[in-house]
């Protein structure tokens, strides 16, 4: 009697809880703009502009911010984990791939799930892994060992298990996937092992396969003849970055990464379609509509993985629906979404591997001769930090590397599955013989490399003329992405360890603290029972902020 | 970010110089073969054939095929200097084990030039001395120890060197004496600083960030400030300390000495 009655009151509470947690459909993620206090996709809706209308941390309160909780990660390593918030609860990932469901209010945790990769994973740069997406009630991850699971979103329960693909090849996903309508869309690492790159999306309830569109087009297909011989089987073009989605032309946007050899273009002659380039496909049936190629035949391991940031902007006295991308090249672009038309294109740090961009949008190349820096460095003058546009300045925030160079070298490198294909090596151009450079990420607390050999520049650019209004510079670079607010605050952080917000309009600094690690992540702000939260992970750990009670 | 701009430019200006420096460099080590710092490239050529002949089928191509000793890498069982390296190969050692070999002259700097290079052809070889003068030198003429601490004796003003010679390899070592201000890491650099009650600290750098400053003071002291409550912050482009006037007999053996600081075991 007594256990029926526990079963009772067990079935009422989780039916009252089911009810308090509503599910995610995609209608909810379409609109993401309306529920603020959420935070449903990797860059907070399908623009990818990281901006919430939430506006209860302002100028004037920002400095009673003060911290709420911490949660620990138990894994050393860049934690690049993007969390999502629904509802009071927060998913996000922990190296090399768990998800841990935590209380958003907290910061304690309701489960944790682990996959256990398969031992030939590999991956050139840490192993990392940047978040979930969510669609109705499931939880989806990507793995290092290249597979796609989907979890119950409530009790983290595995429902299925999809290969993406061939582990033994060095495939892998690191990106959180997109979800639209009714699918799960992920790309694939792997650019510097020699795959063959796609974006490949799966039916979100079963995990059947639904399409996969190469980032290197086959024998037969337009853009072929870029390539000579077999380099298309193993040239790279990865694509390791979550995508956009403009429901209107029913198009996803996606960044794809370097050619593979990396450093040797002589090796892969051509222009190595579609490394280097932005695709836009069809949501449904993954078809390319069109692409835009920032480096042709890159030398410089210049991936196109950043964010494509979509706006709804008038620009130059024209409506215009454009796509934001501060490129890892160097170069500023301003792009027409619809068809890939180029508008504006301008460096935004010193540029010295090209001396310009022509009327179309391609680098007129001006390769320094061996031994001799090239500017962007290797890392680039950004990378894959989340940028962020504030439609009330109309301004596009990133991280910028200045004054960083790379001395590159190339030479032959034979292709062999599963194996490194990077055809040469490169230097960081340090001011003394010997001298400590920057490296990809940051572990030491003393900065001995100083801002000799790179700092950060958070550039606060204006669309409409490819310049910087203002900027902030940092002595350390960062790889911190950024949020902005409807209360004009610019949040983000650096690899210093500080967290810092600045206003939007004009970069002044309004707060700042030390949270000790690297932030390699950008962070992201919700509210429940009426407070609005800042959550943003500095090395090992996540902070929680909101203003004093 | 005043500061930042104003940092930047002078950077431009040392970073072209050490481009310049770059390319100049295989010029310059032609230039020097009457320099007695380093051995010529021809003899590290020449030091190579001979290796190839008479070295390499005991201590193998890459010079590690005898335990103990990684001869590119510069790890002998006994010898520091060159005039080490030259007794083991005219005399013999290991009870015999290493033979005694009747070089000619130039063809033990050969040899020794070749290892010096770490078995590039095309590197350079820094001339190695007698690290016990070389100690007295640090001690004494070369004036190394007014500023510098080793094995916890000495200053702290500037590195302590107890493990230098793990740290830095030959080539940098010499440089450092020779052109301080080209060989200084960056972190090292002197700095001046001004606080809003007038009070002028002049240090060490010691760690920077954004917005403050970590520091060794000349009396020794750790310091941390806020940037925003400087009213001067300066950052040396110079070495505190000035190109050596030691002979370059001194210098090589100065370096042997150097070489041989490797820390607490």
């Amino acid at each position: 009697m007594k256990t029926s009655l526990n079963s009772l009151l067990l079935l009422t509470v989780t039916c009252l809880t089911l009810t308090a947690q509503a599910q995610v459909p995609f209608e909810r993620i379409l609109n993401a703009a309306d529920e603020p206090q959420n935070w449903l996709t990797y860059n907070g809706g399908y623009k990818s502009q990281r901006f919430s209308l939430l506006d209860q941390i302002n100028a004037d309160n920002v400095s009673d911010l003060e911290l709420k909780w911490v949660l620990q990660n138990q894994v050393f390593g860049a934690w690049q984990s993007n969390p999502l918030v629904v509802d009071g609860v927060m998913y996000l990932t922990e190296r090399p791939n768990s998800v841990i469901a935590v209380d958003a209010i907290t910061g304690r945790v309701f489960w944790k799930y682990r996959h256990v990769n398969d031992e030939r994973a590999l991956v050139c740069c840490g192993a990392n892994n940047r978040g979930v997406a969510i669609l109705g009630n499931t939880v989806f991850m990507g793995t290092l060992d290249a597979h796609l699971i989907a979890l119950d979103r409530v009790n983290g329960e595995l429902l299925w298990k999809q290969e993406v693909g061939d582990v033994a090849r060095a495939y892998s996903v690191t990106m959180a996937p997109l979800v639209v309508k009714d699918k799960v869309i992920v790309g694939v690492g792997g650019g510097e092992f020699g795959i063959r790159g796609y974006v490949a999306a799966y039916e979100a309830d079963t995990g059947e396969l639904a399409w996969k569109t190469y980032t290197i087009p086959g024998p037969g297909e337009p853009g072929h003849d870029s390539w000579e011989g077999d380099d298309w089987e193993h040239g790279g073009a990865p694509v390791w970055i979550t995508g956009s989605y403009d429901p209107e032309l029913n198009q996803t946007y996606w960044g794809v990464g370097n050619p593979g050899p990396d450093w040797n273009a002589g090796q892969r002659p051509g222009d190595n379609l579609y490394s280097d380039s932005v695709l836009a496909l069809d949501a449904d049936t993954g078809e390319l509509e069109w692409y835009f190629q920032f480096t042709p035949n890159d030398a410089y391991d210049y991936d196109s993985v950043q964010v494509p940031l979509l706006a709804d902007i008038e620009w130059q006295g024209e409506a215009r629906k454009v796509m934001l991308w501060a490129n890892r090249n160097g170069y500023f672009y301003v792009l027409d979404r619809t068809d890939g038309e180029f508008l504006l294109g301008e460096p935004y740090v010193r540029v010295n591997w090209s001396s310009g961009l022509d009327e179309n949008g391609r680098p007129i190349p001006t390769p320094q001769p061996e031994g001799m820096p090239t500017f962007p460095g290797n890392q680039g003058g950004t990378n894959w930090y989340p940028p962020s546009f504030s439609p009330r300045t109309g301004l596009f925030y990133f991280s910028a590397w200045e004054d960083y160079a790379t001395i590159y070298r190339a030479e032959e490198s034979e292709y062999v599955p599963g194996r490194a294909f990077l055809g040469g090596g490169f230097s960081v151009l340090a001011p003394a013989p010997g001298a400590p450079t920057i490296g990809i990420g940051r572990t030491n607390p003393i900065n001995n490399w100083t801002n000799e050999v790179g700092f950060g520049s958070l550039k606060a650019m204006d669309p409409q003329t490819g310049e910087a209004v203002w900027e902030y510079n940092q002595f350390d670079v960062s790889d911190s992405g950024m949020l902005t607010t409807a209360s004009d605050l610019l949040i983000t952080g650096g690899r210093e360890g500080y967290f810092h917000v600045l206003d939007a309009r004009d970069g002044e600094l309004l707060y700042y603290k030390n949270l000790g690690g690297q932030i390699v992540m950008a962070p992201v702000t919700f509210m429940v029972d009426g407070i609005q939260y800042v959550s943003i992970i500095s090395g090992n750990s996540l902070f929680t902020f909101a203003l004093k009670d | 970010m005043k500061y930042a701009t104003q940092k930047r430019s002078n950077w431009c200006q040392r970073q072209l110089l050490f481009v310049i420096f770059l390319f100049l460099a295989p010029a310059l080590l032609q230039a020097q073969e009457v320099s007695d710092h380093q051995y010529s490239s021809e003899a590290i050529q020449a030091g190579l054939a001979i290796y190839s002949r008479e070295c390499a089928l005991c201590h193998g191509p890459q010079g590690d095929l005898v335990s103990g000793i990684n001869l590119r890498l510069g790890q002998f069982r006994t010898a520091s200097s060159d005039e080490d390296l030259r007794q083991v190969i005219s005399n013999g050692a290991a009870q015999g084990q290493m033979p005694a070999f009747n070089f000619r002259d130039e063809e033990l700097s050969g040899v020794i030039a070749y290892i010096r290079a770490g078995f590039d052809p095309d590197g350079v070889a820094v001339r190695i001395g007698d690290p016990e003068r070389g100690k007295v030198l640090f001690e004494g003429k070369g004036e190394c120890a007014l500023c510098h601490r080793v094995n916890g004796v000495g200053p702290r003003t500037a590195p302590d060197l107890s493990s230098i010679g793990i740290l830095r390899t030959p080539t940098n070592l010499q440089l450092n004496l020779i052109d301080p201000a080209a060989a200084l890491l960056p972190i090292n650099r002197p700095v001046r600083l001004v606080t809003r009650n007038e009070e002028t600290i002049v240090g060490r750098r010691l760690n920077e960030d954004t917005y403050t400053i970590q520091l060794i003071d000349s009396q020794e002291r750790l310091r941390s400030l806020i940037k925003s409550e400087l009213v001067t912050y300066e950052v040396s482009e110079r070495s505190s300390k000035q190109p050596t006037n030691l002979t370059n007999d001194e210098v090589a053996d100065l370096v042997g000495y150097l070489l041989t600081l490797r820390g607490v075991e």
